[in-house]
């Protein structure tokens, strides 16, 4: 039975645990709702939520438990043997899963029958040839055991599947018996519901903490795992960047110094193109612009908000970068070597970030009571003295707030510094040289088909988490100074 | 330690500072202020009494011309600072209210040192030489608010973090310290206690001895007890003006003594 059928089976059930504990709740109170502790809808929706909550909470931890099971399980049949020169488990399983994949699908199709898939004694190379034939993909050599581990695996799965489902719906049964029999007219069926209610809220609410918590930890393991064999020190106050990637380790620097600043280059030029940019902006949108110009320009700013960032580096790559090299470059003033530099990228950056900053200081200058406008006039200052005077200071904690989270935002774009600044990392000072950034080479390291345990490759994690702690300070940061700010006046 | 307040002079023997002659407003379409023509005497107290909505506000705003910054605002008519019209296009509205300062409803004290919401208007109309004379000009216009002996010691503290009476005083001497020549008060008590309601009252009083005084108030006990003369609004029409006792004790239109009886009585 396939998944979304056994949903809408308990769908059902819970529907008409609805009806029949809404109409139990009307008959126990005589047929008057008046008699009844809660509204009758409430009577309906604890046996709803006592079908569905528990029967529901049961299938996702099923089906996240159940593969880890048999992948355990069956793993334990692969023995060294299989475990081929330059292989690993995880490779021998996924073969192992392929196979049994392509069984199921065989037999779908009609190409062998179910019995001769479950054969165990079928031979390898023959049945490995009968799938190909029937167009199942099996890339590597399928030995016995192989075989042997594909049909345990589709055997074991079969039956926690079925063991899932009768689970599910005795479970929803229960929960239906159990709501049911509840209800009766002094049960407080409104309380429970709503208590239910927030358990349902705090969960949500807790998915996204352990997500959090999840990223962390998957970064912090590699991180470890890093520096278990690559010295702190030179990751940290190294300042060469040059991993290799032919020979194993030895040979490559890892340095974090070239990388951040070339990441602090960029996003400094940015910040100094959209602060200004997006301030004086701000200020004009919401200061001077009359209704119509505020209707048309405001909206028309924050589409920019919406572009791509790859459209963005397409502009870098193709329109700025090219018309700096023309004024900069060899025929020019001759600072520019190619069209990808800091310049070229920090300069796009900042266009994308003047929305991000015009329509958070546009908002945060909003705020600023009419009161002070009002007194400020009073006294017989001018707009732009007001606004140089009373408005900028009293908004000033929360523009700094937002230029800190346009700055995170900086650090961690990518796809303009890949496409608009290179991927040589220096140490320079001159802003038309190519350099490139943190998040640049997490991808160039992850990307390459370097080994997933080589320090070239766990070099990402540590870079990633450098990263990580650098924006959460910022962020923690600007949240603190907006916090402030948001008390000065209620 | 104030300046004494010249009370007990004879109300009709002082010149006009503000005459008002036929004052249309409209908001949009809204016709706010009907045809109304007031005179505002020097150094004494006026209020403007009369039922929310009836225009009390825009009329105030008007004489230091605020209602500019309102875009669907209209001003028809004449206003005369000193005999001469404010409403003119030599006139400008950024001086004018530098002579004519206002305080607000609700206290609004900028979000600076009291120090710096004092020196704010000196600064910007450049009154003070140099720092010494700012310090001077700071102190005396917090004496006449009536708050200097409260925050002599802590100049350089947040205006904001004064209670709600003490922030009132505060804008009222930051009113006085562009040396104006009329100050407009819009309900400058409404959001008081009665203790800081006395003290307002009690500097109005005294600032009538330098200044032409104009109040809006929503209390008839207000109006009787700080103001010489009183015009009462209705419904964008000016229904009586004149000396408060007698518009309190004996009105001539049957309107204002239903307004006065419905809410004292
Ligand atoms: N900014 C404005 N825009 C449109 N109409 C306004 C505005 N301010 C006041 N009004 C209208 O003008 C009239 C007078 O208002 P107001 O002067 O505030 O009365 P009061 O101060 O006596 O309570 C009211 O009908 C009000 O709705
Ligand atoms: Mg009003």
């Amino acid at each position: 039975m396939p998944l979304s059928l056994l949903i809408a089976i308990i769908l059902i059930i819970g529907v008409v645990g609805y009806v029949l504990g809404r109409r139990r709740a009307m008959a126990s109170a005589g047929g008057d709702s008046r008699g009844l502790h809660s509204l009758p809808v409430y009577y309906g929706s604890n046996v709803l939520l006592s079908v569905l909550v528990p029967a529901f909470a049961f299938i996702i931890i099923a089906l996240i438990v159940i593969p880890l099971y048999i992948d355990t399980h069956v793993s334990a049949m692969i023995t060294e043997a299989d475990i081929g020169e330059g292989s690993s488990l995880g490779l021998v399983m996924a073969e192992v899963r392929r196979v049994a994949e392509g069984l199921d699908n065989a037999v779908a199709m009609g190409a062998i029958s179910d019995e001769m898939a479950r054969n165990a004694g079928a031979n390898a190379s023959d049945m490995a040839q009968r799938l190909r034939d029937a167009g199942q993909v099996i890339t590597g050599e399928v030995t016995g055991n192989i075989l042997a581990a594909a049909q345990e695996y589709r055997a074991t799965s079969k039956i926690l599947h079925v063991g899932m489902i009768v689970m599910a719906l005795v479970i929803a049964l229960g929960g239906f018996a159990f709501g049911y029999r509840r209800t009766e007219k002094d049960f407080r069926a409104r309380n429970v519901v709503e208590r239910v209610i927030l358990a349902i809220l705090i969960a949500a609410a807790s998915v996204a903490i352990l997500t959090t918590i999840g990223i962390i930890l998957s970064l912090i393991f590699n991180t470890i795992e890093f520096f278990r064999i690559y010295p702190f020190t030179e990751f940290f106050f190294g300042l060469n960047w040059s991993p290799s990637f032919s020979g194993r380790g030895g040979s490559s620097e890892l340095g974090f110094v070239p990388l951040l600043w070339g990441t602090l280059y960029i996003s400094f030029i940015a910040l100094s193109v959209a602060v200004p940019i997006g301030l004086f902006a701000a200020v004009y949108l919401s200061e001077y612009a009359s209704p119509r110009v505020r209707s048309v320009a405001k909206p028309a700013l924050e589409v920019l908000a919406g572009i791509p960032t790859i459209v963005y580096g397409l502009f870098a790559l193709l329109t700025i970068g090219p018309m700096l090299t023309t004024v900069f470059g060899r025929d020019g003033l001759g600072w520019m070597g190619g069209a990808s530099s800091v310049m070229t990228a920090g300069l796009v950056m900042g266009i994308m970030l003047i929305p991000f900053v015009s329509s958070l200081s546009d908002d945060i200058i909003n705020a600023v009571p009419q009161a002070m406008r009002d007194g400020s006039l009073g006294l017989g200052a001018t707009k732009s003295e007001t606004i140089k005077q009373v408005i900028l200071p009293a908004a000033l904690p929360g523009i700094v707030g937002a230029i800190l989270l346009a700055a995170s935002r900086a650090i961690g774009e990518t796809m303009i510094v890949v496409m608009g600044a290179g991927a040589a990392a220096r140490l320079s000072l001159n802003p038309f040289e190519a350099m490139t950034t943190v998040t640049a080479k997490i991808v160039s390291q992850l990307t390459g088909d370097s080994d997933f345990s080589s320090p070239e490759a766990l070099v990402a994690f540590a870079l990633g988490m450098s990263l990580f702690v650098i924006t959460l300070g910022m962020n923690i940061l600007a949240l603190h100074i907006v916090q402030k700010y948001r008390e000065q006046y209620d | 330690m104030y300046d004494t307040p010249k009370s007990g002079v004879d109300v009709d023997a002082r010149e006009v500072k503000i005459s008002a002659r036929g004052v249309q407003v409209f908001y949009g379409d809204t016709h706010a202020i009907k045809d109304v023509d007031v005179e505002i005497q020097d150094k004494m107290v006026t209020a403007f009494i009369g039922p929310s909505g009836c225009g009390k506000s825009t009329f105030l705003r008007c004489l230091n011309r605020m209602n500019d910054t309102i875009d669907i605002c209209r001003v028809e008519g004449n206003i005369n600072l000193d005999g001469e019209n404010i409403y003119d296009a030599k006139v400008d509205p950024v001086q004018l209210r530098a002579k004519v300062g206002m305080v607000f409803q609700k206290p609004n004290p900028f979000p600076k040192s009291i120090y710096d919401n004092i020196a704010y208007g000196p600064r910007i109309h450049g009154l003070a030489k140099n720092k010494a004379d700012l310090d001077e000009i700071v102190e005396k216009s917090l004496r006449r608010g009536a708050i200097w002996d409260e925050v002599k010691d802590r100049l350089h503290a947040p205006g904001t973090g004064l209670s709600g009476g003490q922030q009132q005083r505060l804008c009222i001497a930051r009113a006085v310290a562009t040396e104006p020549e009329v100050l407009l008060m819009d309900e400058p008590c409404s959001a008081l206690d009665p203790i800081a309601t006395a003290q307002v009252e009690e500097l109005i009083d005294e600032l009538r001895g330098n200044y032409s005084v104009v109040i809006v108030t929503h209390s008839m006990q207000q109006a009787a007890r700080v103001s010489q003369k009183t015009a009462f609004f209705h419904l964008g029409n000016l229904v009586e003006f004149g000396e408060t006792g007698q518009i309190f004790t004996n009105p001539e239109d049957p309107r204002t003594e239903s307004y006065i009886t419905g809410r004292i009585g």
